[in-house]
C-alpha cells in the first residue's frame, strides 16, 4: 500500500497545484519541495519496515483488466528499492535546484518535476508489462516540456530529436511486448519470462533486438546516443539531472527486468555482440570527452561512457555484473547530479561553462573546489568513494565474461582520470581570469545539496555492503533465471 | 576495538580536522595536530609490535565486511606481521620527521593547513597500503597515495606546469593501477579470495612456472612499475619534483615509491613460483637503474638529480627482488628511506637557504655557510654511493652479491650503474657545496642555516644513514643478520615451493672480492668527481650547450617527448578526430536522416498531409509495429479482442 502512496503523492500534488487557482511559482516550489521530502521519508520508512521483514508495504496489486489478465501491480524488491531511493532523493535535489537559480518561476516547473517522479516510481516498481510500458513512455513527456520551455535557444529542435528518437525505440518495444503478451496470455513480467524462454530462437532474437534498441536509446548506448550530448547540454540543469541521473537508469533497468529475462535465448545468441558494442561505447565516449570544452558536454559523454559499462555488466548475466550495475546506477545518479549542479553553480558565477572562460576558481571558491573534487573522485572511481565499488564489480564481471574485453573496458579508469582531471585543472586551477575576480564561493543553500551528496559519495564507498546485501536476493533471482536457459 | 585500528585512524582524524577546519583553525594548532597524528601512529606501531611479539603469530584485525559479492567476501581488515611492522616503522617514523620538517619549511606558505591535511591523508593511505590484509585494501592505499601524490605535486596549482606534472603522475599511475586491478581479478578467479593468508596457502599447490601465476605476477608488476617508477612508467617521478620538497622526501623517495617493492615482498611466494616474471623484474630493474643513473649525470636541478637517483635506486631494489633476494631488496628500501629522505630534506634546506634556487650551477661554496646541512648531505652522499660502513653499502652490496650469483650480465650492468651513481652524487655534492659562490649578491646575503625544526630531522636521518646498515650485516662478518632472521617467517611459502630459494651460494672469498671491488669502484668514482669538479672546478653546462651523447642524456633520452607525441598528442588527435569527423559528421547525420527518411516514406505512402508531426510519429510507430508483427506471424486480432473485452466488462 505504501508503494501506492509513493506513486500517487507526487501525482496528486501535481494535479492539485495545476487545478487550484492562484498558486504562485514560489508557493508551488515550497509545496513541491515539501512533498518530495515527505515522499523520501515515506520511502525510508518503507525501507526500514522492509528490512524488518514486512514486505507487504512495498507491494500493491489491483486487477485492472481482468479479461485481458492485465493488472495494476507494483512491487519493490531490493533492486527496485535502490532505484526508489535514488528517485526520491534526486527529486528533492532537482526541486531545490529549480527554485534556486534564475529559472522563470511558474508552478508548471514543479508540476512537471513531480509528474516525472511519479512516472519513474511506476517504472521502477511495475510488475505488469503494460504498466511498465505506460510509465516508461509517460516519464519522458514532463521532461520534454521542461527542456522545451526552460532550455536554450536550440531546445525545440534538440528536444524534438530526443523525443522522436525515444518514441521510435518505444514502439519497437511495444511491438515486442504485444507479441509476447499474445503468446503468453499474461502481462505479468515474471510469467512472461517463461513464455519468452519457450519461444523459438529466431523470434527470441528479434524480440531481444527490439528491446535492446528501445533501452539502448534510453540509456543511451552506442550507436543510439547521438541525441544525448546535445539534449544534456541544451536542457536546463533540472531537466539535465532528471535525464542523466534518473531517466537513463530506465534503460539499464529495462535490460535487467525485461530484455534479458523475456528474450533469454536472444540474449544467449547475441549478448556478446551487445557487450562489445557497450564496451566500444564506453571507450568511444571516454575518448571523445577528453577534448570537449563545454563542461556539460564533458559530463554528457562521461555519462554515456558510464552507461555503457553498466549495460555491459547486466549483459554478462553474472552476479558481480548485476550487483555492480545496480550499485553503479545509484552512484552514477548521485554523482552526475552533483556534477551537473556544480557546473550550473560555476556557470551562474562566471557566466561561462566553457573551459576557455574558466580557470583558477579555486582561489576564490575553495569550498566549492573541495566539494567538486570529492564528487569528481567518486566519478573517477577512487577506492572508498561510491564510484569504485560499482566500477570494480562491473570490470570484474566483464573480465570474467571475456578477459580481452575486460582489459579493454579497464582502459576507462585511465581515460576517466584524463578527462575529469583536465576539467578540474582547467576550471578550478591555474590562473584566474580578471573577469572572475569577484566570484563567490558556495552559499548555504548550495551546501544543503552538495554536502549530502559528498557524504553519500563517501558513505557508499565505505559501506557498499549496505546496498550489496539488500540487493543480493533480487540479483541472484535474476542471474539464476539467466543461467537456466 | 583493537588498538591496531587506531594506527591508520589517527592520521585520518588529523586530516579531517585540518581539512574541514582549514579556515577556522589557528595556524599555531595546525602543525601540532598534523605532527601529533603522525607521532601517535608511530607510538601505536610500537604497541602493535609488542602485541605481535607476545605470540609471534600473525594478527589479523577485521573492522567490518567491506564488499561481499556471492561467495567472495572482502573484509576491511588489517594484518600485522613482520613485514607490515617494518613498513609501519618506516612510514610513521620517517613520516613524523618529515611532518616536523614541514612545520618549518612550509611556515610561510598560505596553504599551511591544507598541506598538513594532505600529508595526514597520505599517511592514512600509506598505512592502509602496508597494513591491509588483502589485495583490495592494498589497492585502496595504492590509489589513495596516488591521489595524495597528485594533490601534493599540484599543491601550488596556480602554476599550470605543476598542474600538468600532477596530472601526469596520476594518469601514469593509473596505467599501472589497471595492471594491478587485472592482477586482482585473476587472483579472484583462481583463488576465490584476496586475503593474503588464504591466497598464499593455496599458491603452494601450484608448480613452479605455472602460467596463471606468471600472468598474475606480471600484471601486479605492471602496478609496481607505475607506483615505483620503473621503465616504461618512470617519467612522472622526476616531474613530481614540482611539489614542495618535504613531499618529494616523504612520498617520492622514502615511502610511496617503495610500494611496488613492498607488494612483491608481500607476494613473494607468487613471484618465487614464476621464474619468467622474476627475470622480467630483474631486467626492468637494471634497465631502469642504468637509464636513470645516466640521465642523472647531466641534470643541474638539485631535486631532479635526486629524483633520477631515486628511480635508479628503485631499479636496484627490483634487481634484488628479481634474484629472489627479497630481504636484500627490502633492506635497500629501509636504508634508502633514510639516506634519500635525508638528501631530499637536505636539498630542501639548500633551496631554502638559496632563496628558492634549485640550479646547482648557481650555487657553490655553501659548505661553510650552512654547515649542518652540508655535513648531513655529505653523509647521505656517502651512504648512497655505497661506501662502508654507511647504510647504503650493506644493502646494495647484498643485492649485488645475489646478482653475481645468479646473472653475470645483470651484475656487470649493475656495477656500472653503481659507479655512475657514486660519480653523479659526488658531482652534486661538490658543485653545490665547494668552490666559489655563483649566485646573486642578494642570495648570498640571505644564505642562512635552516631552523631547528628542519635540522633536527636532518641530523636524525643522518644518524640512521650511518648506522642503519647494521641491521643486515653480511654473513662473513659473523654478525647475526637481524633483518634476515626477523623476516624469515614471511618467506614460509617461498621456502615450501622452492626450498633454499634465496641462498647466496657463493664462497666467502668471492664475497670478499665482490665487496672490495664495489668499494673500490665507489671510491674511484668519488675521486674522479673530486678531480673534475673541485680540482678543475668544472661547472656543469646546460643541456642547450651540450652536444652528442651528453645532450641526449641531459634531455633524458627524449623519452618524455616521445610519450608526449605518441600518447598525449595521439589521444588528443583521436579524440578530436572521432568527434569532428565520425560523431558529428557521420553518425549523427546518419541517424537523423534515417528518421527523416521514415517520415518522408510515411508521408508519401499514407498521402495524409495534415501537417502534425504527432500524426507522422504515430503512423511511423504503427507501421513499425505491424512490420514486426507481420514478421513474427502474430495473431493481432486476439490481442485487440482481449483488450476490448477487458474494457467492455
Amino acid at each position: 500500500m505504501l508503494i501506492l502512496i509513493l506513486l500517487l503523492l507526487p501525482l496528486i500534488t501535481a494535479i492539485a497545484i495545476a487545478v487550484i487557482p492562484g498558486i504562485s511559482g514560489q508557493l508551488s516550489k515550497n509545496i513541491g519541495g515539501g512533498i518530495s521530502l515527505v515522499n523520501f521519508l515515506i520511502f525510508i520508512y518503507g525501507l526500514i519496515q522492509f528490512q524488518k521483514g514486512d514486505t507487504v508495504l512495498l507491494d500493491y496489486s489491483h486487477v485492472w483488466l481482468s479479461n485481458a489478465n492485465i493488472n495494476f501491480s507494483l512491487s519493490a524488491d531490493g533492486i527496485s528499492q535502490v532505484l526508489l531511493g535514488l528517485v526520491t532523493f534526486i527529486t528533492m535535489v532537482v526541486i531545490h535546484i529549480a527554485g534556486s537559480f534564475d529559472y522563470k518561476q511558474s508552478s508548471l516547473l514543479y508540476i512537471l518535476i513531480l509528474l516525472t517522479e511519479s512516472a519513474l516510481i511506476g517504472v521502477f516498481t511495475a510488475t505488469d508489462i503494460f504498466l511498465f510500458y505506460f510509465f516508461f513512455e509517460i516519464s519522458l513527456i514532463p521532461v520534454y516540456f521542461l527542456a522545451l520551455k526552460w532550455g536554450g535557444e536550440n531546445a525545440p529542435k534538440i528536444t524534438f530529436r530526443m523525443f522522436v528518437y525515444t518514441i521510435f525505440g518505444s514502439l519497437l518495444m511495444l511491438s515486442a511486448i504485444i507479441f509476447l503478451y499474445t503468446k503468453g496470455q499474461t502481462a505479468s513480467i515474471q510469467e512472461l519470462a517463461i513464455t519468452g524462454k519457450a519461444l523459438p530462437k529466431n523470434v527470441n532474437i528479434l524480440l531481444f533486438l527490439a528491446f535492446i534498441v528501445a533501452f539502448g536509446i534510453k540509456m543511451p548506448m552506442f550507436p543510439f546516443h547521438t541525441w544525448q550530448p546535445d539534449a544534456y547540454t541544451e536542457s536546463p540543469t533540472p531537466a539535465t539531472i532528471l535525464l542523466a541521473a534518473l531517466l537513463s537508469k530506465m534503460g539499464v533497468y529495462g535490460l535487467l527486468r525485461i530484455a534479458l529475462p523475456l528474450a533469454p535465448i536472444g540474449w544467449n545468441q547475441l549478448g556478446i555482440y551487445i557487450v562489445i558494442l557497450a564496451i566500444f561505447g564506453l571507450i568511444y565516449g571516454s575518448i571523445i570527452a577528453i577534448k570537449q570544452n563545454n563542461l556539460k558536454k564533458i559530463l554528457a559523454y562521461s555519462s554515456f561512457a558510464h552507461m555503457g559499462l553498466m549495460a555491459a555488466g547486466i549483459l554478462t548475466g553474472n552476479l558481480s555484473g548485476t550487483q555492480g550495475a545496480v550499485i553503479q546506477m545509484l552512484a552514477h545518479g548521485i554523482n552526475v547530479a552533483g556534477l551537473f549542479y556544480i557546473v550550473k553553480i560555476i556557470q551562474d558565477r562566471t557566466g561561462s561553462r566553457n573551459l576557455e572562460g574558466l580557470g583558477g576558481l579555486s582561489q576564490k571558491a575553495p569550498v566549492l573546489t573541495v566539494l567538486f573534487m570529492i564528487v569528481l573522485l567518486g566519478s573517477v572511481a577512487l577506492p572508498l568513494t561510491n564510484g569504485f565499488v560499482g566500477e570494480f564489480l562491473l570490470l570484474k564481471s566483464v573480465f570474467d565474461y571475456n578477459n580481452t574485453l575486460g582489459v579493454i573496458a579497464g582502459l576507462t579508469i585511465i581515460f576517466g582520470a584524463v578527462y575529469m582531471l583536465r576539467m578540474m585543472q582547467k576550471a578550478m586551477f591555474g590562473q584566474l581570469l580578471p573577469a572572475n575576480e569577484n566570484i563567490l564561493d558556495v552559499n548555504k543553500s548550495e551546501l544543503m545539496v552538495l554536502v549530502p551528496i559528498c557524504l553519500l559519495v563517501i558513505l557508499f564507498g565505505m559501506f557498499p555492503n549496505l546496498i550489496l546485501n539488500s540487493t543480493v536476493e533480487a540479483a541472484k533471482a535474476f542471474t539464476q533465471l539467466m543461467s537456466n536457459i | 576495538m583493537s588498538l591496531i585500528l587506531l594506527i591508520p585512524l589517527f592520521p585520518l582524524i588529523g586530516f579531517l580536522i585540518n581539512g574541514l577546519g582549514f579556515k577556522n583553525i589557528p595556524k599555531s594548532l595546525v602543525a601540532p595536530i598534523g605532527i601529533g597524528a603522525s607521532l601517535l601512529s608511530f607510538v601505536f606501531a610500537f604497541i602493535a609490535y609488542s602485541e605481535f611479539k607476545n605470540t609471534g603469530e600473525v594478527i589479523i584485525v577485521k573492522a567490518f565486511d567491506w564488499i561481499t559479492i556471492g561467495d567472495l567476501n572482502i573484509p576491511f581488515s588489517f594484518q600485522i606481521d613482520q613485514l607490515s611492522i617494518l613498513m609501519l616503522f618506516i612510514v610513521t617514523g620517517v613520516g613524523t620527521l618529515i611532518h616536523l620538517y614541514s612545520a618549518g619549511y612550509m611556515s610561510h606558505d598560505a596553504g599551511y593547513g591544507k598541506f598538513f591535511a594532505y600529508l595526514n591523508l597520505f599517511l592514512f593511505s600509506m598505512l592502509l597500503l602496508v597494513m591491509g590484509s588483502n589485495y583490495l585494501i592494498m589497492f585502496i592505499g595504492w590509489e589513495g597515495v596516488g591521489l595524495c601524490s597528485y594533490l601534493l605535486i599540484g599543491f601550488w596549482n596556480k602554476n599550470s606546469d605543476f598542474g600538468d606534472a600532477a596530472r601526469k603522475a596520476f594518469i601514469m599511475n593509473r596505467v599501472g593501477d589497471l595492471g594491478f586491478l587485472i592482477g586482482i581479478f585473476l587472483i579472484i578467479t583462481h583463488f576465490g579470495s584476496l586475503e593474503y593468508t588464504q591466497v598464499f596457502e593455496m599458491a603452494k599447490q601450484y608448480p613452479v612456472g605455472s602460467g596463471i601465476i606468471t600472468a598474475i605476477t606480471l600484471f601486479l608488476f605492471v602496478g609496481a612499475m607505475g607506483k615505483s617508477a620503473q621503465i616504461p612508467l618512470f617519467t612522472w617521478l622526476p616531474d613530481a619534483m614540482a611539489g614542495p620538497t618535504p613531499v618529494s622526501a616523504l612520498i617520492h623517495a622514502a615511502t610511496m615509491v617503495t610500494s611496488g617493492i613492498y607488494m612483491i615482498v608481500r607476494s613473494n611466494v607468487l613471484y618465487t613460483l614464476s621464474p619468467v616474471t622474476l627475470n622480467v623484474v630483474a631486467w626492468i630493474g637494471v634497465a631502469t637503474a642504468l637509464v636513470a643513473a645516466t640521465i642523472a649525470l647531466f641534470q643541474n636541478d638539485i631535486k631532479k638529480v635526486l629524483a633520477f637517483s631515486t628511480v635508479s635506486q628503485l631499479g636496484y631494489m627490483f634487481i634484488g627482488l628479481g634474484m629472489m633476494a627479497y630481504t636484500s631488496g627490502f633492506f635497500h628500501v629501509i636504508t634508502h628511506a633514510f639516506f634519500k629522505a635525508l638528501l631530499f630534506l637536505g636539498a630542501g634546506s639548500v633551496i631554502h637557504a638559496m632563496s628558492d634556487e634549485q640550479d646547482i650551477t648557481k650555487m657553490g661554496g655553501l659548505w661553510s655557510k650552512i654547515k649542518i646541512t652540508a655535513v648531513t648531505f655529505l653523509i647521505g652522499t656517502i651512504a648512497i654511493s655505497g661506501i662502508p660502513p654507511f647504510a647504503g653499502f650493506f644493502s646494495k652490496d647484498e643485492i649485488l652479491a645475489h646478482t653475481f650469483a645468479h646473472n653475470k650480465a645483470i651484475w656487470v650492468l649493475a656495477m656500472l650503474g653503481s659507479f655512475i651513481t657514486a660519480f653523479y652524487m659526488f658531482r652534486l655534492f661538490f658543485v653545490t657545496f665547494t668552490g666559489k659562490f655563483r649566485g646573486t649578491q642578494e642570495q648570498e646575503h640571505h644564505v642562512h642555516e635552516s631552523p631547528l625544526s628542519m635540522t633536527i630531522p636532518l641530523m636524525v636521518l643522518a644518524g640512521f644513514s650511518i648506522v642503519g646498515g647494521f641491521i643486515g650485516m653480511p654473513e662473513i662478518f659473523h654478525q647475526p643478520h637481524f633483518l634476515e632472521n626477523f623476516l624469515a617467517p614471511i618467506y614460509e611459502g617461498s621456502e615450501s615451493v622452492l626450498p633454499g630459494f634465496g641462498n647466496l651460494g657463493i664462497s666467502h672469498e668471492t664475497e670478499w672480492s665482490l665487496m672490495g671491488l664495489s668499494v673500490v669502484l665507489a671510491l674511484v668514482a668519488s675521486v674522479f668527481a673530486y678531480v673534475v669538479f673541485v680540482k678543475n672546478a668544472t661547472i656543469p653546462k646546460d643541456s642547450s650547450e651540450l652536444s652528442g651523447v651528453k645532450k641526449i642524456l641531459a634531455d633524458k633520452y627524449y623519452i618524455d617527448d616521445l610519450y608526449l607525441k605518441i600518447f598525449s598528442n595521439g589521444t588528443s588527435k583521436l579524440s578530436k578526430g572521432l568527434y569532428n569527423s565520425f560523431e558529428t559528421k557521420f553518425l549523427s547525420p546518419l541517424v537523423n536522416s534515417t528518421g527523416t527518411l521514415i517520415n518522408f516514406a510515411g508521408k508519401q505512402l499514407t498521402r495524409i498531409q495534415n501537417g502534425t508531426t504527432g500524426y507522422y510519429l504515430f503512423a511511423m510507430g504503427i507501421s513499425i509495429a505491424f512490420i514486426l508483427v507481420f514478421f513474427l506471424g502474430l495473431d493481432v486480432l486476439s490481442f485487440f479482442k482481449n483488450i476490448l473485452g477487458g474494457f467492455s466488462k
